[in-house]
């Protein structure tokens, strides 16, 4: 899967240097700042300009994350039907899993974290914007099931266009179905850790996303209920460049702390020990 | 009960000028209404109303989303539309109702929670979520109704409950059909195609599992006569109401999680 399924990829022609003629470039989305993609990629798409943690596919995200090979996949088959028979979706799923070789927008399973066993589960843009339909809500729900009855932590890495339109109203449903477990998962005194990665919007925040114990957010990704376009169009004026980031969202009292890709991992696994949650004996 | 109405005709019903508001619907099927005000955080959302009020005999609290009858009343509640304090304002009425064991009525009524600077500014999201989550173990019967449009989670805020009902020609989406044009086609103008795709009418929420019961409206829609649409309100408020408060707590909760636990359609 390229960068280009991420970011607008810049082709760049650079005068006088034969060798560069057929470098590839990326552009920055938050201060268009151009990167040989290349070099982006040694970064885990971080921009080294404005610190922008930029997207990552699921599998990216669980290699910088877990430990090796402690991965067990929950669900891996699952797959939506068409509960409102809306013209052309079943077809445009197939069509998207033959593309990103997903299932859905999310991937959940058990994990361990510097040998700390936790239930992870990592959303993918790729898949339509990691809308939330009846897969992503099963999938999370069920992760926070198996978590309450084995004691055991979850750590989602969120991101999300919203609710899945394409399933009516059986998506919105979704947002009750997945924050009624993760209230019964707090209930029973277990740890929620939501990491906010680009972009979590819609009806994801506006459920599970919020409601973790400790809110996480990588630097400069965008994080709000509605979309930017849908506020500019109601109050008929241009909204500021770091409205919705995770600064500006951690200002106003909604994230805890932001966190840099490269110390996401210990930052995780001490949390963890925080809460009281050990590594595995042995 | 005239089931040939599209979704668009309905649509327009709900829309019309004398669609009966919450305002006007609380004093005809409650008695001694006292209105509570305020999140005790932030404000007072005028984009949701509530308070305790005498259902029968049974003290009940009740909350709803205010659609004004006029343009000026709109403006004052914002269209219908809460900032996230009418949301706190929801929860903390809530919480006061588990206090005090009275069940819940809910009233929802919205095209969606309000889109704005300020709005996201004090969390729209968090408390959306909040409210959703929380209503999910309130330990106390919770009834909810939909008046006339119930749009995206601004609706579901109010929507978690042991029981949905919807009016005849209410309507329940996951976006308005507006929205969900202008989202999906990039084209708001298609408003009415989207409405006519997206099932939203009663039926289709029973149907998928998200409502429980049709209230009928008088002949016409519900703004032709609003003393037989409060008492026909009235009448299934009582009688669930009734049987909820029979029900043992703890199984209450079980059945509510249950109704949203088996909403969605994947296949393994």
């Amino acid at each position: 899967m390229g960068l280009d399924n991420f970011f607008d990829v810049v082709k760049k022609r650079l005068s006088g240097s034969a060798e560069d003629d057929t470098a590839v470039y990326v552009k920055c989305p938050r201060c268009q700042y151009q990167i040989v993609q290349e070099r982006f990629e040694e970064l885990h798409r971080v921009c080294p300009h404005c610190n922008y943690h930029g997207r990552l596919s699921c599998t990216e995200r669980l290699a910088i994350t877990v430990d090796k090979d402690s991965f067990h996949e929950f669900d891996s088959n699952m797959i939506s039907c068409d509960p409102i028979q809306f013209p052309e979706y079943t077809e445009k799923q197939e069509e998207l899993r033959r593309e990103t070789g997903l299932k859905d927008a999310v991937v959940t399973g058990v994990a361990q974290i510097r040998g700390i066993s936790a239930v992870v589960g990592v959303m993918d843009s790729r898949y339509m914007m990691a809308s939330m339909g009846s897969v992503v809500g099963e999938k999370i729900t069920r992760a926070f099931e198996y978590a309450t009855e084995h004691g055991l932590p979850v750590i989602l890495f969120t991101a999300s266009g919203g609710a899945r339109m394409q399933e009516g109203i059986v998506s919105l449903m979704q947002m009750a179905k997945t924050s009624g477990a993760v209230k019964y998962h707090s209930d029973n005194g277990g740890l929620y850790i939501t990491v906010l990665t680009d972009p979590t919007t819609g009806g994801v925040t506006a459920s599970f996303a919020s409601l973790g114990d400790v809110i996480i957010a990588e630097p400069k990704v965008l994080i709000g209920f509605a979309g930017r376009r849908v506020i500019e169009s109601t109050i008929r004026q241009r909204l500021p460049g770091d409205f919705q980031l995770a600064e500006f969202m951690q200002e106003h009292g909604f994230v805890d702390m932001i966190v840099d890709r490269k110390k996401m991992r210990s930052t995780l696994a001490h949390l963890l020990k925080l809460h009281g949650y050990a590594p595995k004996e042995g | 009960m005239d089931e040939k109405k599209t979704a668009w005709e309905r649509l327009q019903l709900v829309h019309t000028k004398g669609r009966p508001t919450v305002r006007e619907l609380i004093p005809l099927i409650f008695t001694d209404f006292y209105e509570m005000h305020g999140d005790r955080l932030c404000g007072d959302d005028k984009a949701i109303v509530g308070g305790v009020a005498m259902l029968d005999g049974t003290p009940v609290t009740v909350i709803g989303q205010v659609k004004g009858r006029d343009i000026n009343e709109n403006k004052q509640c914002n269209f219908a539309m809460p900032h996230p304090e009418g949301y706190r304002k929801a929860l903390r009425l809530a919480r006061q109702a588990e206090k005090f064991h009275r069940p819940i009525i809910c009233f929802i009524d919205t095209p969606g929670a309000f889109c704005g600077i300020a709005a996201e500014e004090r969390g729209q999201g968090e408390a959306i979520a909040k409210n959703i989550a929380e209503f999910m173990t309130l330990r106390t019967p919770i009834l909810s109704i939909v008046l006339g449009e119930g749009g995206s989670g601004g609706a579901l805020a109010l929507g978690v409950c042991d029981e949905l009902a919807m009016l005849e020609n209410a309507e329940y989406s996951v976006v308005s059909p507006r929205g969900f044009a202008s989202i999906l086609w990039k084209d708001a103008s298609r408003e009415e195609e989207a409405c006519n795709i997206m099932k939203i009418t009663a039926e289709d929420m029973v149907r998928l599992g998200v409502a429980e019961t049709v209230i009928e409206e008088p002949l016409g829609g519900a703004h032709n006569d609003l003393d037989k649409i409060s008492e026909n309100i009235k009448e299934y408020l009582s009688l669930k109401i009734e049987e909820k408060l029979q029900k043992d707590i703890d199984v209450l909760l079980k059945e509510r999680y249950t109704k949203f636990r088996k909403i969605g359609d994947f296949q393994e």
